[in-house]
């Protein structure tokens, strides 16, 4: 009976990833407070601009990086929160695993929340500001954005969820961080929505996985010693 | 089982055990016992491999730490006075994940062995959540003998339980979790440490000031022994 294999890293991964998909399949606390929020923060910009066809394009994907943001931040809020709460995090961390394995099955999860929330926004979006945000290129700009922002964010809710102002510091802590990728994640959209040549989106494209992929490597590096007690 | 010298842990300018040297033996229940603020807590979190120590040397089950940590956390069960379970998942969910965190051998059968032994089989498909502070330890307890750990350490397991719960935690800590394990446990129940521990340390400004064996003491002796410890402390 007794077992001294460690297990693999994608084995500690997918049970952390379905471990949080269960949990939020019962409880829908991360996901209902990401929708709401992304819902009103949609509505309220929608009266407030009264946006005409000519200016719409080039505001559109502002206020859409605007929605995924803040949402994504109460997401990552919340994820991490329930982990602190009852201890778990202490448990996660005294499991004989690699940690950045538990690390990315966090961020699987939170990616997953906050690809779940665009799915429902992007379609009320393109009714609501009469515009066709359902574009293949424009999607692959929102599924890059969004690894990149969940990749540092896991990261940085990690660190915040240890303090008693966690809600305030994650986006203290996030927002400079990915205002990089958020800038290119705002002018590929605006090029797909405005239909200017590829060579002009390319820039942005090409500067949105280079974050992805910045931005995972050192989070996958360094959540080890932010973990650290 | 678990060798422990000159340990220091600081937090900044603050030292919380100072050169501390502690020593259990395999199968031995060691009771630490001591005030608030004396690093109880922080001593198990350096066990457990949460912690890391500032100076000293810390070797649990043959490794030491904090080089070989995840050769320790293979072998190393915790309890605390948080369930460290997921309210969202049912009893036998939360075990399924914990052993796979463990990767434990034929873990459907181990989920249903380990419910039946902790008196939770009954209620496997219950969400935690609704489970009594009580029934939730008694469950944490099958979360930390999931994998069969040698040393098992319980950092005031019967904080927030009413009698009843504390009673039937001790049953299930007596007949389930401590048989042929090696057991460090924080307690302020002098009475139910000593109604399970085979020794009593008692912690005080950070390092292990007497210790003695529980055959040595009469039945409510402890609260006097952990008195005249502090005092000559």
């Amino acid at each position: 009976m007794k077992n001294n294999a460690n297990p693999s890293f994608i084995k500690t991964m997918l049970a952390v990833v379905w471990k949080d998909l269960t949990a939020e399949l019962r409880s829908r606390e991360v996901f209902s407070a990401m929708l709401i929020f992304a819902l009103l923060v949609v509505l309220i910009f929608n009266f407030a601009l009264e946006l005409e066809a000519g200016t719409r394009a080039s505001v559109t994907s502002g206020v859409l990086w605007v929605t995924f943001t803040f949402a994504g931040t109460i997401g990552l809020n919340r994820s991490m929160a329930q982990e602190k709460d009852r201890g778990c995090m202490d448990g996660l961390l005294m499991a004989p695993v690699d940690r950045s394995a538990i690390y990315l099955g966090k961020m699987i999860g939170n990616l997953f929340f906050m690809v779940a929330v665009e799915v429902v926004v992007i379609p009320l979006f393109s009714v609501l500001y009469n515009v066709n945000l359902l574009k293949p290129g424009l999607l692959l700009v929102v599924l890059l954005g969004s690894i990149g922002y969940s990749g540092i964010g896991t990261l940085l809710a990690t660190m915040s969820v240890q303090t008693r102002t966690r809600d305030m510091l994650l986006p203290i802590l996030l927002f400079p961080v990915v205002i990089p990728l958020v800038v290119a994640a705002v002018k590929a959209s605006a090029g797909y929505l405005q239909a200017l040549p590829m060579a002009d989106i390319q820039p942005w494209l090409t500067l949105l996985i280079v974050y992805d992929v910045i931005f995972l490597s050192v989070a996958w590096m360094v959540f080890d010693y932010v973990v650290e007690e | 089982m678990i060798h422990v010298r000159q340990l220091i842990k600081r937090f900044g300018p603050k030292i919380v055990l100072n050169k501390m040297a502690f020593d259990v033996s395999q199968g031995e229940f060691v009771a630490l016992i001591g005030p608030n603020g004396a690093g109880k807590t922080t001593f198990l979190r350096i066990l457990s491999s949460l912690a890391k120590p500032s100076i000293g040397e810390v070797n649990v089950a043959g490794f030491h730490l904090p080089g070989q940590a995840a050769s320790v956390r293979q072998r190393l069960g915790v309890v605390s006075h948080m369930p460290l379970l997921y309210g969202d998942l049912t009893a036998s969910e939360n075990l399924l994940f914990y052993g796979r965190m463990y990767d434990v051998a034929d873990l459907t059968h181990r989920v249903q062995e380990v419910l039946q032994l902790v008196g939770l089989l009954h209620r496997s498909g219950d969400l935690v959540r609704t489970f009594s502070r009580g029934m939730q330890q008694r469950l944490a307890i099958g979360r930390a003998i999931l994998h069969n750990p040698d040393v098992l350490l319980l950092d005031e397991p019967h904080t927030g339980l009413d009698q009843d719960a504390c009673d039937m935690l001790d049953g299930v800590l007596r007949d389930v979790a401590v048989s042929g394990r090696t057991v460090v446990m924080t307690s302020h129940d002098f009475v139910r440490a000593q109604n399970l521990a085979s020794r009593f340390d008692v912690l005080s400004r950070g390092r292990i000031v007497a210790s003695i064996p529980a055959n040595k003491l009469s039945p409510d002796g402890l609260q006097a022994f952990y008195r005249e410890s502090l005092e000559q402390a």
